[in-house]
């Protein structure tokens, strides 16, 4: 079994009249897969990962999803996290107010709380955020804000990861994290992510740029386009649509 | 002029006027002013939605029910209803049913400079620092505080002689104690001298959940280059009045941050006036209010600017639970004279109840031309964005909203700068979060 199979997904923005995004998409990830998805903007991929998330935003038609068989879609977005899906966002967001600290506790206990299992001490938890943090080049100052509050978009890609370093998700999903990253912070983010890896792990890596599957290597590569994914190959997918462009599927789907 | 319509006395303005015949009597200067606050009251009444300043706390249908003038409390049961700042660094004085407690109050090992004393002995001695009582009046009839001006035997006489700083914050704990629904009512003054620094804490509370109506004025004033922290925590019984009168006069180039945190009463009014009467002075009134259920709470605030070159700021923010509502209205008048005025006032709600309701009057009154002068209002719900970002990380609905509706408030707490009060208004707030489960 599939530790995450997408099956068939049909999913529309909610409301009367919201338009229909995803059109029957399938996709199966095993444990120690990194799948990367490519797609022209619009196509569908943060849709995708809002969905898998949870966002209310979207309203699913058909398809199920499963999580180590259970359904996905029927969990409460905090419950999903618990049981191990993480959304490193395209676009993460300012909380201001919050210190980093404080959510970064607040989600990891919670977690365990779900789980059934011990919160975690506070000497535990401060030497797991400095350990990280250091690795990702994260600063005691930018701890010490709220969450990405006047965070370099840059920053606030790295603040992700390490949320996903923390909080250790069975799933995680990477919405362009590479994008606003400089060639030094990409290298950065790419070992974190990589030093993640691991056997009992999966991860979906959505990017533009042929660029970061150079140091995240996937073993898939798919492509999505109008709301499906059209094509899956292997790593060498991705230098294929990076010479080539999205032309021909774009052509195929119309 | 044409004639004023004459309203029915209500069965509480009745009682009120009755009480009022029983004025204590008092010394010289301080018997007029009460005799001539009762007459004010006699003639003009509870006030009513169509008198502006009081449009949506309409005291004539909020305060039907007359409650008789509260008896004296007993130690004990002062003792246990003064719960607030508990084994905070403070000196306590505690006002229970409008007296003050000596047994539970510290008048010991006054800091130099500091006076501190019950309004009542002061009264009794003819102390000749009453000559300020009084002396702050509002433009318009106010009718809560010809109330109190009219009842009020005791409170607090605070006098810090010029140049001393006080170590420790004065924390007035007023109580509402008692069998039965009562009214109490109790006065302060607060005299800090040129260049003096202290800080005041004005906590109300009752135990019961019980009618009281608690009203309380205090008058303030701080000197050219003092520096005056206020701050007040209403936490009353649910079924509470409560009706807060403060008057603040502002030397030249003093300090005054007043921060107020409601979260009690059914009904609460709080009218602050400020007249800047000194050049270059900076004052700050803000507040964090938070409602449930079908409590009212309305902040009424006048700064008058009279003189150059001051700085005003507000900050008010409100969370509104249930069918709460919440009224700021806040008013700056710039006169002529004070060019180079700084003026800036914001209110904030966050609305959590469906039929919860904000409602915002800001007024900007300027006749100087080089002023400074803004004001903002935002009110809705808490960011469905901020939400799913808490909670794609794990953290539950009611702990997601717990901790934005916190950050929320937590802006206005953080404009306190004594450590111990800011620590506990966050733990008030903290708490207020946690009962809504
Ligand atoms: N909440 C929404 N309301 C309306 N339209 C939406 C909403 N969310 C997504 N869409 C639309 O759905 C389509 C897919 O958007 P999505 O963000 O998933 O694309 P994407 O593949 O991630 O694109 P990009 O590569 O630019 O990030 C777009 O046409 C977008 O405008
Ligand atoms: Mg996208």
């Amino acid at each position: 079994m599939a530790m995450l199979d997408i099956d068939n997904l049909h999913a529309k923005i909610e409301g009367e009249d919201g338009k229909e995004i995803l059109k029957g998409l399938s996709l199966k990830v095993n444990p120690g897969e990194v799948h990367a998805i490519m797609g022209p903007n619009g196509s569908g991929k943060s849709t995708l990962s809002y969905i898998l998330a949870g966002k209310e935003d979207y309203e699913v038609t058909d398809g199920a999803v499963t999580l180590d068989g259970e359904d996905l879609l029927a969990m409460e977005i905090d419950e999903r996290a618990a049981k191990g899906v993480f959304l490193a966002f395209q676009y993460p967001i300012e909380v201001p107010g919050v210190a980093t600290m404080t959510f970064l506790r607040a989600a990891l206990n919670a977690q365990r709380r779900t789980r059934g299992e011990e919160e975690v001490s506070t000497p535990d938890f401060l030497r797991l955020v400095r350990e990280k943090a250091g690795a990702l080049g994260i600063s005691q100052d930018m701890l010490k804000r709220g969450v990405n509050v006047g965070f370099s978009g840059g920053e606030k890609k790295r603040m992700e990861i390490l949320q996903m370093a923390i909080l250790e998700p069975k799933l995680c999903i990477l919405d362009e994290t590479d994008s606003g990253l400089d060639i030094d912070a990409l290298k950065i983010v790419s070992e974190g992510v990589n030093a993640l890896r691991s056997p009992d792990r999966g991860m979906i890596v959505i990017t533009h740029y042929q660029r970061l599957l150079n140091h995240i290597v996937p073993d898939f590569v798919h492509v999505m386009n109008k709301g499906r994914i059209v094509r899956s190959g292997g790593k060498d997918l991705a230098l294929e649509l990076e010479a080539n462009g999205y032309a021909e599927y774009q052509q195929d789907a119309a | 002029m044409s004639a004023e319509i004459r309203l029915m006395r209500t069965p509480a303005e009745q009682a009120l006027s009755a009480a009022l015949e029983q004025v204590p009597s008092a010394p010289g200067r301080l018997n007029e002013l009460r005799r001539s606050a009762a007459r004010s009251f006699n003639e003009q009444g509870l006030p009513h939605r169509r008198v502006e300043e009081w449009k949506y706390t309409d005291l004539r249908t909020l305060m039907r029910e007359a409650v008789p003038v509260a008896g004296p409390a007993g130690v004990a049961e002062a003792e246990a209803a003064a719960r607030l700042l508990a084994g905070a660094l403070v000196r306590r004085i505690v006002v229970a049913n409008g007296a003050v407690v000596p047994e539970l109050s510290d008048f010991s090992e006054l800091e130099e400079g500091l006076s501190l004393l019950p309004l009542a002995a002061a009264v009794a001695a003819g102390d000749e620092r009453l000559s300020r009582l009084g002396g702050l009046v509002p433009a318009r009839y106010d009718a809560a505080l010809a109330l109190n001006t009219a009842l009020a035997g005791d409170g607090v006489l605070v006098h810090v002689a010029p140049g001393a700083t006080l170590a420790r914050p004065i924390h007035i704990a007023h109580v509402a104690v008692g069998q039965g629904p009562a009214a109490s009512y109790a006065r302060s003054l607060v005299v800090v001298g040129e260049g003096a620094r202290a800080t005041v804490v004005e906590t109300f509370e009752s135990v019961t959940g019980q009618a009281d109506q608690v009203n309380s004025a205090t008058e303030f004033y701080v000197g050219d280059h003092a520096h005056l922290d206020v701050v007040r925590i209403q936490a009353l019984g649910p079924a509470a009045v409560s009706l807060t009168t403060l008057l603040f006069e502002v030397g030249r180039e003093a300090q005054l941050h007043d921060f107020a945190f409601t979260s009690g009463a059914a009904v609460a009014r709080t009218s602050l006036y400020a007249n800047l009467v000194g050049e270059a002075s900076q004052v700050a009134f803000n507040g964090a209010v938070l409602l449930k259920g079908r409590q009212h709470a309305d902040s009424t605030l006048f700064v008058d600017h009279q003189v150059p070159g001051c700085e005003s700021r507000e900050l008010f923010k409100h969370v509104l639970d249930d069918s709460s509502r919440g009224v700021f209205q806040g008013k700056i008048v710039v006169r002529q004279a004070a060019q180079k005025t700084d003026g800036r006032m914001m209110s904030r709600a966050l609305v959590l109840g469906d039929d919860a309701e904000m409602d915002n009057k800001p007024e900007l009154e300027i006749f100087a031309d080089d002023v400074q002068c803004g004001h903002g209002a935002t009110c809705g719900a808490i960011d469905d964005d901020l939400l799913f970002y808490l909670q794609a990380r794990g953290v539950p609905l009611k702990e997601a909203q717990s901790l934005l509706v916190q950050a929320f408030v937590g802006e206005a707490i953080e404009t306190v700068e004594h450590d111990g009060l800011r620590d506990a208004l966050i733990e008030q707030a903290e708490a207020w979060l946690k009962a809504r489960g």
